[in-house]
């Protein structure tokens, strides 16, 4: 690799300051607030400000209301980031076939992604929704099953991973395709001569070069189930029903913003945090080491 | 250079002409609200006419979303130092208000500022649920209470009679007899699950909601709505949805589209729907009383749900004047005329009651005069209203357990017994910090 110098020993640190700001006002100075908000009970209006110490992550620790919005974060962003891979390359991989109209199929198996996820989340509920629902009411007339997931907590968890699954996978499919397409060609031809059949060329080759793509999405996608998927979770089931989605993320939305504990919820962020950072920590300790570059 | 100085001269220019003359110094009153659709028309248009009225003030309205975003926003604005003037604020957020320190009480802020309204006029019921010690903290203005709404052509077609159940037994059996017939899929759904199966059906009985007379007497109060009482009526809700004789459709608002595709014969809803039913449905409809358990029970009132406008602290002395001026033009009995007739909310002053009565405005529409039929009584202490702190979670907690209960994955006493444990733990919280 080569080396840029700089004569200037001065424009390096200028060159990165604007990022520096960037970083220091919109990430450490909010993520420095949440802490130390996290040590006081504070009312509403701000008024009454009281130091409790680690009395707010004490009660977290004790309500299984708030192990259940764990388990619901694992279970969603398994769910989420397995789906939208899953899928993702699966896409990916029959956008690379030659067929006609292909650069158009390219471009529309990108479009998802596009829409931001509230709106995605608005959509869903137009098909989805038990009261106004288009394929609730198409299946009343086969089955009489009914699709209520204002009641059963699984399927208004399945629904919410799918729409954010369907809302991310097109990121997802421009990068599988960008790797599928950076394969070359006399590798896999190669392959074919020796007798390797698809499913041995997936695994033996493409799956391995591809990887540093899928480490990198896999990465990037349990950060987006955590965090991002907060719009289709607000939009779709506000958590519910009965706390069946509610995510960590939006525990602390909820309890901030609309239960006004301040303190609670500056808490949980800050356990929020330190799960997204040891989870990221360990997929580059662990399974960045399975990763060919 | 030239050439583009002169471009500059013409913008400068087109910018100094389109922009309107500077009015006589009126001062600026900032009054945020969650008035959307229809509502919010009703709303930019009483303030239109208040600001059409005078020259001296303007007051803008500005809508900040759904009602615990718009607290948020003004929790938000306060603490910068720039709270809007007024803002509208939900009924269970009235607790937080009051504590808050935040507010100009609305008593305060009309005696200061020499303005006269007469608070005798507002009928108990209203004022009562926003008053402490006897002192009004802010304006009632749009006031509503759950009522049962009943598509009328489903029970023609089920050969029932028409007219609105009375009893819980009544809506049981005229469910079944609409889903014997084929006339709905389902007898009945409520929307705001919490607020109109406990938080109105509890006083509704005279039972007490939570302890202190629900919250009025003291901090430390606890919920009681896991007696015999809760556990029968939410018992026999959570039977009806197995049978299909009541559907849980969600929370807040979300269960109205049942109603109004013919879906479930039947609705409770607030009040404040009327003005919406009115140009929506497409079929024949009535109104009826909440739906009343009969004796052992009493039949006592409803409480108002809705919200008041909260004066803020903060902002410069000479603007309240303007402020006040405000709440006396919303307080005359033709602007509260004119929002019931056109919203649906309620008139909440005798004289502007008194008035649609000299017109007939009830007898052409009845639907207007259910909720008020609900709202006669003298309130006793289990029925003035409630006064929780964190009332959004607690409604929260509620709502989550019935949906449990209603799932059928626990029993009612389970759920109710669960409600109030979180319920009382949330309360424990509000007190703890806001400790005098």
């Amino acid at each position: 690799m080569k080396r840029a110098v700089f004569k200037n020993r001065r424009l390096p640190y200028l060159l990165v300051l604007p990022q520096l700001a960037v970083t220091l006002a919109f990430f450490f100075w909010p993520a420095f607030e949440s802490l130390r908000l996290s040590f006081f009970r504070t009312s509403p209006f701000g008024d009454k400000r009281l130091f409790i110490g680690l009395d707010n992550f004490r009660k977290l620790v004790v309500d299984p209301e708030y192990y259940r919005s764990i388990l619901n974060s694992f279970v969603f962003a398994s769910g989420v980031t397995a789906l939208a891979l899953g899928t993702g390359l699966f896409v990916a991989a029959l956008a690379t076939q030659k067929v006609r109209g292909l650069a158009m199929y390219r471009a529309a198996v990108l479009w998802p992604y596009g829409i931001a996820p509230p709106v995605a989340g608005i959509i869903f509920l137009f098909i989805f929704h038990p009261s106004y629902g288009v394929l609730p009411y198409w299946l009343s007339f086969v089955t009489a099953y009914e699709f209520n997931w204002l009641l059963k907590g699984w399927v208004a968890m399945a629904l919410v991973v799918v729409a954010t699954a369907w809302t991310h996978v097109g990121y997802n499919i421009a990068f599988f395709l960008a790797g599928l397409l950076a394969i070359p060609a006399s590798v896999l031809e190669a392959a074919s001569v020796d007798g390797a059949g698809p499913v041995r060329r997936f695994r033996s080759i493409v799956f391995p070069l591809l990887s540093p793509i899928t480490f990198y999405l896999l990465v990037v996608n349990m950060i987006f189930a955590f965090f991002g998927a907060f719009g289709v979770i607000h939009a779709v089931t506000q958590g519910g029903p009965s706390r069946a989605t509610e995510i960590m993320v939006f525990k602390a939305y909820k309890d901030g913003f609309i239960g006004l504990n301040l303190g609670s919820s500056a808490a949980q962020s800050v356990v929020l945090m330190v799960v997204v950072i040891v989870l990221t920590a360990l997929q580059f300790r662990f399974v960045e080491k399975r990763v060919t570059y | 250079m030239k050439r583009s100085a002169s471009i500059v001269g013409v913008l400068t220019a087109a910018v100094l002409l389109a922009a309107p003359a500077p009015a006589a110094a009126k001062t600026e009153i900032h009054f945020w609200h969650a008035m959307g659709g229809q509502l919010g028309e009703a709303t930019n248009e009483l303030v239109r006419q208040f600001n059409q009225s005078q020259a001296e003030h303007e007051v803008k309205a500005l809508n900040k979303g759904t009602y615990p975003e718009v607290l948020t926003a003004a929790i938000a604005a306060y603490r910068q130092k720039n709270p809007p003037h007024i803002v509208q604020v939900f009924d269970v957020g009235t607790q937080t208000m009051l504590l808050s320190g935040a507010v100009y009480p609305i008593f305060q802020l009309t005696r200061e500022q020499e303005i006269a309204i007469d608070w005798n006029d507002f009928i108990k019921p209203v004022t009562g649920y926003y008053s402490k010690d006897g002192n009004l903290y802010s304006m009632p203005f749009n006031s509503s209470s759950p009522i049962l709404y009943v598509n009328r052509d489903a029970f023609k077609k089920a050969g029932l009679p028409d007219r609105p159940p009375a009893t819980w037994r009544e809506v049981g059996e005229a469910s079944k007899k609409i889903l014997a017939a084929g006339a709905a899929k389902c007898g009945f759904t409520t929307s705001w699950p919490s607020w109109t199966m406990l938080e109105n059906t509890f006083p509704w009985h005279d039972q007490p909601f939570a302890t202190n007379a629900n919250g009025y007497t003291g901090l430390d109060t606890t919920l009681l709505i896991n007696g015999e009482f809760g556990v029968k009526h939410i018992g026999q809700l959570a039977a009806w949805q197995k049978e299909g004789v009541f559907s849980y459709g969600g929370r807040m608002g979300q269960p109205d589209p049942k109603f109004i595709n013919g879906d479930c014969a039947m609705l409770v809803q607030s009040s404040a729907v009327i003005g919406g039913f009115k140009k929506s449905l497409k079929f024949e409809w009535g109104t009826g009383q909440l739906p009343h358990w009969g004796p052992p029970y009493r039949k006592q009132n409803t409480v108002v749900g809705g919200a008041t406008l909260w004066v803020m602290k903060g902002q410069k002395a000479s603007d309240y004047p303007g402020v006040a001026r405000f709440m006396k033009f919303l307080a005359e009995p033709h602007q509260q005329m004119w929002w019931h007739v056109t919203t649906g909310y309620l008139p909440i002053t005798h004289s502007a009651i008194k008035n649609l009565e000299t017109g007939h405005h009830f007898k052409k529409n009845p639907e207007q005069w259910t909720a008020l039929s609900q709202l006669t009584a003298k309130p006793t202490p289990n029925s003035l209203g409630h006064r929780l702190g964190n009332f959004v979670q607690i409604r929260e907690a509620i709502e989550g357990e019935l949906e449990n209960i209603f799932a059928g994955t626990k029993t009612a006493k389970q759920g109710l017994d669960d409600a109030v444990a979180k319920g009382n733990e949330i309360l424990k919280e509000f007190a703890a910090s806001n400790k005098p």
